[in-house]
């Protein structure tokens, strides 16, 4: 049995206005990536990753091509379509983690469920069990403030996945992270995506995250330059065949 | 409602910045409120006096009676009709002849209003009753501005002078029997009350009246020949210097709530500058941009809803301590010719209450509208790196 694909991106292309002309940021991209996979875009600054994550999260379209997220072109999608397929279905976990200031981390993982309109005792329960899978469920009622940086990033990983999604984009979260936190939440990351076979893909530099990678796409000058498939995926796949 | 739950979180949230916007419209809503409510106070206080003392529940008037024009009191006087007559006995109207006439008190000359009022009438607050015949002399009431500005005393003797019904001149020592104290300028300043049957014989106007005074009681049916002035009518300077008043204030307060206003502008502006980052994160976990203009405007106005807790919190207290005493009147309000009491009470009424709050409400909504409406120009991605636009 294969896994299906969720994210097919066919020649794709985007380009920024600049003062004279265009910049082109990324150039004849074409990637499948399939459901629980654990991805990772690799490629020196300014290669084109957060754009590329930022296209797949329907944050931004792209200027030629299609990126077909969850079988929704995501240039063809309607401000309501994008923010519903978001809602639902994407995570998003950031390098400066954004949690909102003024909220608890209860509030800040609660908030999307709100959006989905779940009944309170819905979201009590759907809200504990995902700051149980990062391990702040006593914290529940601080302010982000009163985190570190590694519970922060582990508050936002609880916010990404506290719906199910299927996707779950991760830009540099390990950057402002220590050693220690950031084997910490990459293999929270993992546990997550093994038990719920939730699609994970980064955009990092970092080789502590890479290790962890099933399959790693090199991005340069905005370009796929390799696109490689780890060992370890290669052996699990061949056992779950 | 979820808007309302998030907007009342980051305003908490925001700390210093929110208290001081909602102090200062908290500030404006309670002056609005207490100007208007002053404003109301004197309004009412001042149509009930002007009533009580002056108009009556309206006045018939002979005909040619105008009352900004002295001249017109020659010929605006006619026999009292056996219809008012009735009505008269019944204290349901008093009547009342005015003719032109000079003072000459201390030497001095002084144009006056020669007013006859019945003694027994109970309908004006004038206090005729102390208008007893004398023993051979003309008894005369008058108000203390009057009494102020011609230097009379109580049992002072004043020369009158006055034409009867033929034009010809007369003169008469009066005395001044009383002296009343009114609130009302209008029945007071220059106004000399005497006898209406002793004005009557004066003037050789046997049994005629200017203008009949109706009692409170008294349905308005219609007098044959006279025409009737509801209190809409008589009250109309007053209104409209109740209404200038207003006015003046209006600007007064408008441009403190436009100050407490640009506060809330300019704090909504900041923070759609500064928050751009949680503008798109809320984005990114899957609001529209409708939704988060929503959230902000909200946001901006919920300083309105926590203004008008605040006001009622100082200035619920305030305003009762403040009804408990009334707030004096400087002297030279009078001037202005006008009811005025010396001490003004209040008056909040539920429809100026209302239309403040709304007032306060919309006008923080709109101007946190506006600033927000940039969100819709900006890029989510953008708008997650925090980039200046
Ligand atoms: N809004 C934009 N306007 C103009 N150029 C942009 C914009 N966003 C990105 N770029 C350019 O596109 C290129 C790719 O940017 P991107 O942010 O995707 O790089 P990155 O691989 O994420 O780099 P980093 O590792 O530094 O985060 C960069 O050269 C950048 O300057
Ligand atoms: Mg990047």
């Amino acid at each position: 049995m294969r896994n299906f694909e969720i994210i097919k991106i066919e020649n794709l292309a985007k380009r920024f206005h600049m003062g004279e002309g265009d910049f082109t940021a990324l150039r004849d991209i074409n990637l499948t990536f399939s459901k629980g996979e654990f991805t990772g875009l690799v490629g020196p600054s300014g290669s084109g990753k957060t754009t590329l994550l930022n296209i797949i999260g329907s944050l931004d379209n792209p200027t030629e091509g299609k990126a077909i997220v969850l079988g929704n072109s995501v240039s063809e999608l309607t401000h309501k379509q994008s923010a519903v397929l978001r809602n639902f279905h994407i995570g998003f976990i950031f390098q400066t983690y954004n949690l909102l200031p003024v909220y608890t981390v209860f509030d800040n993982v609660e908030f999307a469920l709100l959006l989905q309109k779940h009944s309170a005792t819905e979201r009590q329960k759907m809200v504990m069990e995902a700051l149980d899978w990062v391990g702040l469920a006593d914290k529940a009622n601080s302010k982000p403030a009163q985190l570190s940086g590694g519970e922060c990033q582990r508050v936002s990983i609880a916010r990404a996945m506290v719906k199910r999604p299927e996707i779950v984009l991760a830009d540099e979260p390990s950057a402002n992270l220590d050693a220690t936190n950031s084997h910490h939440i990459i293999q929270t990351m993992k546990k997550l995506n093994r038990e719920l076979n939730t699609t994970f893909i980064f955009a990092t530099h970092d080789e502590k995250v890479m290790q962890y990678l099933d399959r790693i796409i090199h991005l340069k000058d905005g370009m796929v330059e390799k696109d490689e498939i780890m060992p370890e995926l290669k052996t699990k796949s061949h056992v779950s065949l | 409602m979820l808007a309302f739950k998030f907007a009342y979180k980051n305003l908490i949230g925001a700390g210093l910045r929110t208290w001081l916007n909602v102090s200062v419209l908290s500030f404006a809503f309670v002056v609005i409120v207490f100007y208007n409510g002053m404003l109301d106070g004197w309004n009412r206080q001042g149509r009930s006096d002007t009533v009580a003392w002056e108009t009556g529940n309206g006045q018939y008037w002979h005909p040619l009676y105008d009352r900004y024009d002295p001249f017109s009191l020659q010929d605006a006087h006619a026999a009292i009709t056996s219809e008012a007559e009735k009505l008269v006995k019944e204290n349901q109207l008093t009547p009342m002849l005015i003719t032109q006439a000079t003072a000459y008190p201390q030497g001095r000359m002084l144009n006056v209003m020669l007013r006859g009022i019945d003694p027994n009438q109970k309908i004006l607050l004038i206090p005729s009753a102390s208008l007893n015949p004398q023993n051979g002399e003309i008894p005369a009431l008058i108000g203390k501005r009057m009494a102020e500005s011609a230097h009379l005393k109580k049992g002072d003797h004043v020369l009158i002078r006055w034409r009867d019904i033929n034009g010809t001149f007369d003169a008469r020592e009066v005395l001044i029997i009383d002296i009343f104290k009114s609130n009302v300028p209008t029945v007071d300043v220059n106004q000399v009350y005497i006898p209406l049957t002793t004005l009557q014989e004066m003037t050789g106007m046997k049994k005629e009246a200017t203008l009949l005074v109706a009692a409170a009681t008294l349905n308005n049916t219609g007098i044959k020949g006279w025409a009737f002035k509801d209190t809409k009518f008589l009250l109309k300077d007053f209104d409209e210097m109740i209404n200038a008043k207003k006015g003046g204030s209006r600007i007064l307060y408008l441009l403190l709530l436009s100050i407490a206003l640009l506060a809330i502008f300019d704090t909504q502006v900041l923070s759609i500058f500064r928050r751009q980052k949680e503008i798109g994160t809320y984005i990114a976990l899957g609001m529209t941009r409708a939704q988060v203009i929503r959230l902000f405007t909200v946001e901006g106005s919920a300083h309105s809803i926590l203004a008008l807790i605040l006001g009622s919190l100082y200035g619920i207290p305030l305003m009762l301590f403040i009804n408990n005493y009334g707030i004096p009147m400087p002297k030279s309000a009078d001037q202005a010719g006008v009811a005025i009491s010396e001490k003004i009470i209040p008056f909040y009424s539920f429809g100026m209450l209302v239309s403040t709050i709304l007032l306060v409400v919309i006008s923080a909504t709109i101007v946190s509208y506006f600033p927000t409406r940039r969100i819709s120009k900006m890029k989510p991605t953008d708008a997650l790196k925090g980039k200046i636009q």
